[in-house]
């Protein structure tokens, strides 16, 4: 369910009332719905469903999470290969 | 792309899996909720790469796939009126109604289009003033506030052509019918990222206590889905039933909360009946009362349209997580991605298909 | 438009569309095939000659080998980042001659025009075409124009045959894979395919990605003359993409065959947009590449000689043929677990949900 992927924002704009962006997904780009991410603006991260913008990736947490993840130290107890 | 390739790194894959081995002393059952991750897990092979005794259960969150029969031959009803422009996400195409598909319909002359977004619906329907835009608006509470929006455009552009074709569920009242089941094995649950990225996680609060079930949030790809399986091995193996959030990028407790307000102002709370598990109270979503002149199923007439199941079809224990596919008598004889008889095979998302795509066969 | 009524449909099973052609029996993936073998060749029954279904008919005319093939294109949009449908109809004949081993030395080019068609834009499209086929150094040496009324074609349809010659030493064949055999790439994929679906209407997205339709004879001449015979089988995977070209020859061959996910090469655009749709890579057309099966001893002779060629400067092996006789294609996935790759089922649909 729910194919969501984060993109950044490049610019912001409004289309009759509606508050719209661009949003770069790794080269390519599409118009995207801002207004249940009114506190995005340009050069921030978004999480996009069906072309809507749903939350606001956060960067500063994105880092911590795969610092954690890189810290695990696979290599001492069981270690040995998996599954192969 | 950032936020994606990082989560994709084979190096740290394999030490959460090691982590996982070290960490799981017993047998264990996890339900993974959403589709996308079911997906993810299916392509990469995760479950296979698990300790022996931990399961992974396929949950019921593909929208497509819980889609009820009989809304699909409304659809399908309504797509084939010469004034509509019949719109749908491209997944919702290949949905077997009673009797046929959109795909084919849209062979035997009917204007069916796959639009990308919902606001693309409500362009087409400024577009043609003259003729009458459906939107089939499937989904979980994720794609709620989309579809609500685009209610909300037509309503503030003053389209009286565009309709939309509700078929909205809500991931909660689901869980609680899994768990309130006297056959269910599921012991912990991944929930849905995406869905809480839109509703937080407060809901799952009384849930996790009441059935004493861990749920961690968790994201979609694959360094997601295994920190979110060792994150419920870890409670279950600590005797801990709390909710955690691995998915901390996309998702606040809160959740997003401009979107809450939209589906609150479009739709309201009620029953929903799910494909292959039945009735769920409270379990969907309807189009709220001053919206109700953009209600499809009333504007022509195809409420009271009603529709039965193919027999040997197990999509409901598949569903619910009492069976796998390659239990079912049909699967990959009768029905295969091409000539689905059941919702689960129909989706590269539903649990059927996602078996199917990865070569998963009757004998293995 | 005609109105339609489903619930008036008395088939007895809950999904079975057989009397009418779905977009999905054109998009080169099972219901192509299915449609080839169930209802096309029964038709032509004795007039068609058994044996694999190849891109190109092999005719023996005294000891030479004359090579025939023939394809339509009906691109919407017609012009595209890197390409239009002129470019495109003549270099995808010349590949479907050219993965025969065979040196491409005429083409015709037919046209079903459109009532109403804008002059200026048939203008465009047949200097396209004269110059792919300069810049191929293959001659249109015969053609036919048709036009229908409107409504009864989609603005433009061309059709372009091919003719070519045996390369001396080569014999690749669909069904000529054997097992130890190394698969080979000659390019990135999915470029093509997510180019045509960004400019298509409806999906409204931008990439700076461009098509690689390109034609593809030099670069199998170069393959050719480095290893001969001992290129086993050539196919460029267009429609279908990659995974439905592997699966017809390993079906054809009648061998497994391992890729491996981590070292297909797939440019970061491309990627995005089938992240962004839901699409696989695999499964996504291309127009500038080809996938050869080669005896494993000869495979770096082979890579260096496609490296040598510029349509070959990305070539890169991505899998084995393996030693069983189950035609199925499987990935070694980013984490080492093995899935099976099917065919593309029908039309390739943008997965939402």
């Amino acid at each position: 369910m729910c194919l969501g992927i984060p993109g950044r924002i490049i610019t912001t704009g409004h289309d009759e009332g509606l508050r719209m962006g661009v949003v770069d997904f790794g080269g390519v780009r599409r118009d995207v719905c801002l207004a249940y991410v009114p506190e995005c603006e340009a050069g921030d991260y978004v999480i996009v469903h069906v072309g809507f913008a749903i939350s606001r990736v956060d960067e500063e947490e994105a880092r911590r999470t795969l610092e954690v993840l890189r810290a695990l130290d696979g290599g001492q107890a069981l270690a040995g290969e998996l599954g192969q | 792309m950032k936020y994606l390739d990082e989560y994709r790194d084979p190096v740290v894959a394999r030490r959460l899996l090691q982590e996982i081995h070290a960490t799981a002393t017993r047998p264990w059952t996890i339900m993974e909720v959403c589709g996308g991750q079911t997906h993810t897990i299916v392509r990469q092979g995760i479950d296979e790469l698990l300790p022996d005794g931990l399961r992974m259960i396929h949950g019921p969150g593909c929208p497509v796939c819980v889609t009820p029969l009989e809304l699909i031959d409304k659809a399908l009803a309504i797509a084939a009126r010469p004034e509509v422009i019949f719109t749908s996400y491209g997944d919702m195409l290949r949905v077997p109604g009673s009797h046929t598909d959109l795909l084919a319909l849209k062979a035997r002359g009917a204007d069916v289009r796959v639009v990308y977004s919902p606001v693309d619906a409500v362009d087409l329907a400024r577009r043609n003033p003259d003729r009458q835009v459906v939107f089939f608006a499937v989904g979980f509470e994720t794609t709620a506030p989309a579809n609500a929006m685009a209610v909300l455009r037509a309503d503030a552009l003053g389209l009286p052509n565009f309709g939309i074709l509700v078929s909205h569920v809500l991931v909660p009242p689901a869980m609680t019918a899994i768990l309130e089941s006297p056959a269910t094995r599921v012991q912990g649950f991944l929930a849905a990222g995406h869905v809480c990225a839109v509703m937080g996680w407060t809901e799952y609060e009384p849930l996790a206590a009441r059935y004493r079930v861990p749920v961690v949030v968790t994201g979609f790809e694959p360094l997601d889905l295994l920190e979110g399986i060792l994150m419920t091995v870890r409670q279950l193996e600590e005797g801990r039933h709390e909710v955690e959030n691995q998915y901390a990028r996309a998702v606040l407790r809160s959740g997003n909360t401009a979107a809450q307000d939209a589906i609150r102002r479009v739709f309201i709370v009620g029953d929903r009946t799910w494909r292959g598990i039945g009735p769920i109270p409270g379990s969907g979503l309807h189009l709220a009362p001053a919206f109700a002149a953009y209600d499809a199923e009333t504007r022509f007439g195809v409420a009271a349209l009603t529709a039965r199941e193919h027999p040997h079809c197990v999509a409901g224990e598949i569903l619910q997580g009492t069976k796998v596919p390659t239990d079912c008598r049909a699967y990959g004889t009768l029905c295969t991605p091409r000539t689905p008889l059941g919702a689960p095979m129909v989706s590269t998302e539903g649990t059927c298909a996602a078996f199917h795509n990865a070569g998963r066969r009757n004998d293995t | 438009m005609t109105a339609v009524d489903p619930l008036r449909a008395t088939c007895p099973l809950p999904r079975a569309e057989t009397e009418h052609v779905l977009l999905g029996h054109g998009s080169g993936g099972q219901l192509s095939a299915g449609l080839l073998r169930d209802l096309i060749l029964p038709g032509l029954g004795a007039a068609s000659p058994a044996g694999p279904a190849q891109d190109a008919a092999v005719l023996k005319l005294g000891d030479r080998e004359l090579v025939m093939s023939t394809d339509s294109f009906v691109v919407s949009p017609l012009f595209f980042p890197g390409g239009d449908i002129g470019s495109l109809a003549v270099h995808g004949t010349v590949n479907d001659v050219a993965m025969m081993g065979a040196e491409p030395f005429a083409l015709s080019a037919a046209f079903v025009i459109e009532e109403g068609f804008p002059l200026d834009v048939l203008r465009r499209v047949t200097e396209s075409i004269g110059r792919a086929a300069t810049a191929a150094g293959v001659p249109v040496v015969t053609g036919d124009t048709k036009v229908v009324g409107r409504g009864a074609a989609d603005g433009l349809f061309v059709n372009t045959t091919g003719l070519g010659l045996r390369l001396p030493g080569a014999m690749p064949s669909a069904d000529g894979a054997r097992p130890g055999d190394a698969v080979v790439l000659s390019g990135p994929i999915g470029l093509h395919g997510t180019t045509v679906l960004s400019v298509r209407e409806g999906l409204g997205f931008e990439t700076d990605i461009a098509s690689d339709t390109r034609p593809l004879h030099r670069l199998v001449r170069a393959m050719v003359e480095a290893v001969g015979p001992d290129l086993h089988a050539l196919r460029d995977p267009t429609r279908g993409g990659l995974a439905s070209a592997v699966n017809e020859l390993a079906q054809a061959s009648e061998v497994g065959v391992e890729l491996d996910e981590t070292v297909l090469p797939v440019p970061p655009a491309v990627a995005a947009a089938c992240d962004l749709l839901g699409l696989d890579p695999l499964h996504v057309a291309n127009e500038g590449c080809l996938v050869a099966f080669v005896a494993a001893d000869r495979a770096d002779r082979l890579l260096a000689a496609m490296r040598s060629v510029p349509e070959g400067a990305g070539a890169v092996r991505v899998g084995t043929v393996l030693d069983d006789r189950s035609g199925q294609v499987t990935v070694r996935t980013l984490l080492g677990a093995r899935r099976v790759v099917d065919m593309l089922i029908g039309e390739q649909l943008p997965r939402i949900c």
